[in-house]
Formats: C-alpha cells, structure tokens, sequence
C-alpha cells in the first residue's frame, strides 16, 4: 500500500511538470495564432475598410485620405451621385459587363465540354499537338493590334459579339483543360453502353455526358465570371468608345474626373467590387477548387 | 470495341473551340510576326524589315521595359512562392481562426486589380497616405513610394503580391493538404522536429503545388500590364514600364508596327523563359 502512494507521488511531479509545458506551449499557440489575426487585419483588412470608410466621406473629407470614421456618413448620397455621373454611364457600363461575361460564360461551357470531351476520349495522333496548342494558349501573350486588325475585317471591331468572342479565345485553354481533367472520371463503359443502346454521336454528349459534367461547369462559371468580369485590358484594347464602357473601365474614367472626388471614386470602388463579394460568399468553395485544379496531380 | 468507339467520336465537336480559338488568338498570334516587320496604320503597311526591332532594343524608353518586365516577374514571383507557402503551411493546421485568415488572404484575389490599384496608390502617397502615416507613428520616415524611380517598381510589385498571394496560398494548402499522414508518423518516430517536418516533408511534398505557383507567378508577371497602368503609368520617368505597358503606350500613339514588335519580343521573352521552365519544373517533380 505505501509502495503504492510513494509511486504515486513519485508520478505526480512528472506529471505536472508534463502539463506544465504542454500549457506552455500551447500559450504560445495562442500567442502566435492572436498574432497572425492582428497582422492578417492590419494586411488585408485595413485597407478595404479603408476604400469603405472612405466611400461614405464627403469630398472634403475624404480628400484628406485618412481613416477616421466619417463625421456625417454618407454612403447612399454617394452610390446616387456615382449612378447620375456621366449620364448613368455606371448603368451602361453595368449591362455591358453582364452581357460579356453572361455570353463568355455560356460558349466557354459549350465550347469547352465539347472539346474537353473529345479530346480526352479520342486518342491520335494528333494528341500532342492538340495538347501544345492548349499549352501555347495559356502561356502565350495575345498580340494584342494583329487582333484589333482582325476583328476590324471581320466587322468586330469595338462591338459586344468581338469582345465576347476575344474572352473566350483566350479563356478557351483553361476551360478545356478542366473539362479534359474531369472527363478522366467518367468511365468509358457509360459511352459504350449508351452507344450499344443505339444512342447517337451528338445524344451521347449532350444527354448522357454533358450532365454529368455539371461539377466542372460550376467552377467555369465561378472562374468566369471572376475573370471576364474584371478583365480591365481587353476591354481597354478591344471594346473602346464611350458607349462601350465596362465596369472596370468607368473606374479608370473616374480616375481623371474624380482625381479631387475621391469619396465617389472609392463608392465607386466599392460597388464594382459587390459582385465579386457576392460570389466568393456563395461560391468560396468552387471558385478555390477551380483556382487549384490541376495544381495538385 | 475500342475502335468502334474511338470512331464515335466526331471531330466536329472541336470545331467552333478550334475556329474561335485560330480567330481570334492563333491567327493574330501569327500575323504578328508579319506586321512587326512593317511600318503599319492598319488600313496600310510598308514591310521596313527588323527596324521597329533595332528601335525598340536601342531606345531607353523602351528597352528599359526587359530589365523592369523581367525584375517584376522575378520579385512578384518570388515572393508569392515564399509567403503563400510559409502562410500555407501556416493554415493548414488545425488553428480555430484559419477560416477567417485563409478567407481575408484569399478574397483580393477576386477584386479588379485597377480598383485595387487605385486604393493603394493612394495609401502610398508620401505625405497624406495611411502607410506613411502608420510608419511615421513608430518614428519612421516612410519613403514615396511610388515616386522614386529607385522603388516604384518594387512598391508596385508588392502590390502584386497582396493581391496575387491568396492565390499562391490556397494552392500550397491544397497540395500540403495531399501529403499522405504516414509521413508525418513516419518522422515522429524518427524523432523529427517542427523544421524537419517542414523542410524534408513539406517542402519536397508540394513540389507539384509549388511548381504551378512559379508558373503561374511567373507567366503572370511577365505579361503584368493593369497594376502598373493603373498606379503609376509607367512612371516616373520609365521607371516602372514594363514590356506590356510600352505595347499599350506605343499602340496609344499609333505606332502600330512598333506595339506589334513589342508584343512579338514579348512573346518571345515569355516562349524563352516559361517553356523551359515548364519543362524543367515537370521533370522534377516527385512521385507521392
């Protein structure tokens, strides 16, 4: 019996001193952990309460450019102000850019599945070149007067089917690639079966394969949308004339009118920034899936 | 069977990727290296040989844009692979607070880079800027950032690397996230430390992960154009242009023969270092 207890309390120091360090070091967890907030916040928070804060100013104010809170806030003035400037140049702007990116989601979707489809399943030789070309396009800078003088011969030039069709040339690799990579999942025994059922070249896509497809097409829309919508330099080179703003180009107009109007010029900031917020709440998920596909064999 | 399916599948089904794709990449691709060569207004050219070339290597203000172009891509590229695997590491664990980190790291990624541009050529204003103001509080004289010639193009590339880093983040997380548990076993009863566990598990194990991040970095940077547009136009002086941004200013000033040489040496520079890098990094690569 008194064994025991010696033994026991033989134990007990060790014991203690165990959870002694163990809560030492968890301390410093704790520590480190509090630190990367405060850093991650002073990073990247600071500055979109920044362009926040900022945007609810008036001129005056926010032309001192610091971070105060705003004496009379007046953020919806503003957001008015940004939408009547330049006769709703913003609204223009707006459709514009829902109608390029809703137009380059829906071809690179079709386009895309088509080609990743038979890309991946037929096999010839003229794989590897097929496999360069892709490769070519996702390295390869777009020359960018050769594709002006392009789209002026064909009549293109400056209009909404030119700067859609531009998008998706040079989307077209990446897209391709997903859709390539997630065919890799489909067996092949579904395509003989439904072929074996009579099902036709053009059904066996676009009824029995395309659907399946759906997980990818998620992320090409996601990706999309992210991309085409705050693509600045092909609309700049492609899509130019006051009619034909998009949203990311009314921010560089305002640049020059609203060098003294800075609250404007950071409401308007922030509201092209919404969409882009509102899909990375909904879509956190897919869009980091499509960011990383491929990355990781 | 096999064949009977492989002939199952139509060739039609490349047809409009394949015709959007010569239209309006490959084709203007190809005639650039026509129209380099010529002194061009669109509606006219005369073919004047490889001048626009011997201008555009003999000019200051225009060749300035390979050392710049080439000091972008290598710093922007660096630094992306450096923090976002220090900070992929760091939120690959089992931290309750990695959700809000990982989400605030990664959302500049989805923002305009112009809009981006815009707030933060504000914050580095030399004297009204939040940055220099926040310096000048702990007693340091912050620098104008983005109006000396000798830091501007790094100011502008650190900028880059806010935006661009979330990116590089949540790729390393993905490709450590895909390390087998066994190694790390493996090293606990081997006795390893905190470092081993980094530097003989972690890194060579997101080898294909870290790999995508340089090329995708470095790709990225060398063709960099609107963050430099929109913070500083090249400026001061030449300081800051890059091989992307002269095409545009050349193009802006008509000189249509020359923006389509700049982008052909351009197209060059990337062929010359990215494909080798391409190849070189695939090789490499280890087998989990």
């Amino acid at each position: 019996m008194s064994k025991m207890t010696n033994s026991a309390s033989t134990v007990q120091p060790t014991l203690h001193k165990h959870s002694n360090r163990l809560a030492g070091k968890k301390a410093k967890k704790v520590l480190a952990e509090i630190v990367a907030v405060l850093l991650t916040i002073i990073l990247f928070g600071v500055p979109l309460y920044f362009v926040f804060v900022n945007a609810a100013k008036d001129t005056q104010e926010s032309s001192l450019l610091n971070m105060s809170w705003p004496t009379s806030f007046q953020l919806i003035e503003n957001i008015q102000a940004v939408f009547l400037a330049e006769n709703g140049m913003i609204i223009r702007a707006f459709m514009n850019s829902m109608i390029i990116t809703g137009a380059s989601i829906a071809l690179l979707i079709l386009f895309g599945s088509m080609a990743g489809f038979v890309l991946h399943r037929k096999v010839s030789k003229l794989s590897p070149f097929y496999n360069f070309l892709i490769l070519a396009g996702l390295i390869i800078p777009p020359a960018i007067v050769p594709t002006i003088w392009v789209l002026e011969s064909i009549g293109m030039f400056k209009t909404l089917p030119g700067i859609i069709l531009v998008e998706v040339a040079l989307h077209l690799p990446f897209t391709i690639l997903l859709y390539k990579g997630f065919m890799a999942t489909i067996p092949k025994q579904i395509d003989e079966a439904a072929l074996i059922d009579g099902c036709g070249k053009f059904k066996l896509f676009f009824s029995i394969i395309f659907p399946l497809l759906k997980p990818v097409s998620a992320t090409v829309i996601v990706l999309t949308a992210v991309g085409v919508y705050n693509d600045f330099v092909n609309p700049l080179y492609f899509f130019p004339g006051a009619d034909n703003a998009t949203l990311q180009l009314t921010l560089y107009n305002f640049t020059s009118l609203y060098s003294t109007q800075w609250n404007l010029l950071f409401t308007n900031i922030l509201l092209i920034s919404l969409p882009p917020l509102v899909l990375f709440i909904f879509f956190n998920k897919q869009i980091v899936a499509g960011m990383t596909a491929g990355s990781v064999k | 069977m096999n064949t009977l399916t492989n002939r199952s599948y139509t060739n039609l089904f490349l047809l409009p990727a394949g015709i959007v794709y010569f239209v309006f990449f490959l084709l203007p691709t190809i005639l650039s290296f026509f129209f380099s060569m010529t002194w061009w207004t669109l509606t006219d050219w005369k073919f004047i040989g490889l001048e626009n070339f011997k201008t555009f290597l003999s000019e200051e203000s225009l060749n300035i844009g390979f050392k710049n172009t080439i000091i972008y891509a290598v710093v922007t590229c660096a630094l992306k692979v450096i923090l976002g695997l220090l900070l992929g590491v760091f939120l690959s664990s089992r931290l309750r607070t990695v959700g809000f980190i990982r989400s605030m790291v990664f959302f500049p990624t989805l923002l305009s880079t112009v809009a981006v541009g815009i707030a933060f050529s504000t914050l580095m204003h030399p004297s009204q800027g939040m940055i220099n103001a926040a310096l000048a509080a702990i007693g340091i004289a912050g620098p104008d950032w983005l109006g000396d010639i000798q830091i501007a193009l790094l100011s502008v590339a650190l900028v880059d690397v806010w935006k661009g880093v979330g990116l590089a983040t949540v790729i390393f997380i993905a490709g450590i996230m895909s390390i087998p548990e066994d190694y790390y076993e493996a090293l606990m009863i081997d006795g390893g430390n905190t470092w081993n566990k980094f530097w003989n598990i972690i890194v060579p194990l997101s080898r294909p992960a870290m790999n995508t991040v340089i090329i995708l970095a470095f790709i990225g940077g060398l063709r960099s154009f609107d963050l430099v547009w929109a913070m500083t136009k090249g400026g001061p002086g030449f300081s800051t242009d890059l091989i992307a941004s002269i095409i545009y200013k050349q193009y802006q000033a008509g000189f249509y023969g020359l923006s389509t040489a700049g982008n052909v040496i351009l197209f060059i520079l990337v062929s010359l270092l990215a494909f080798p890098l391409y190849a070189y990094l695939n090789r490499k690569e280890v087998d989990l």
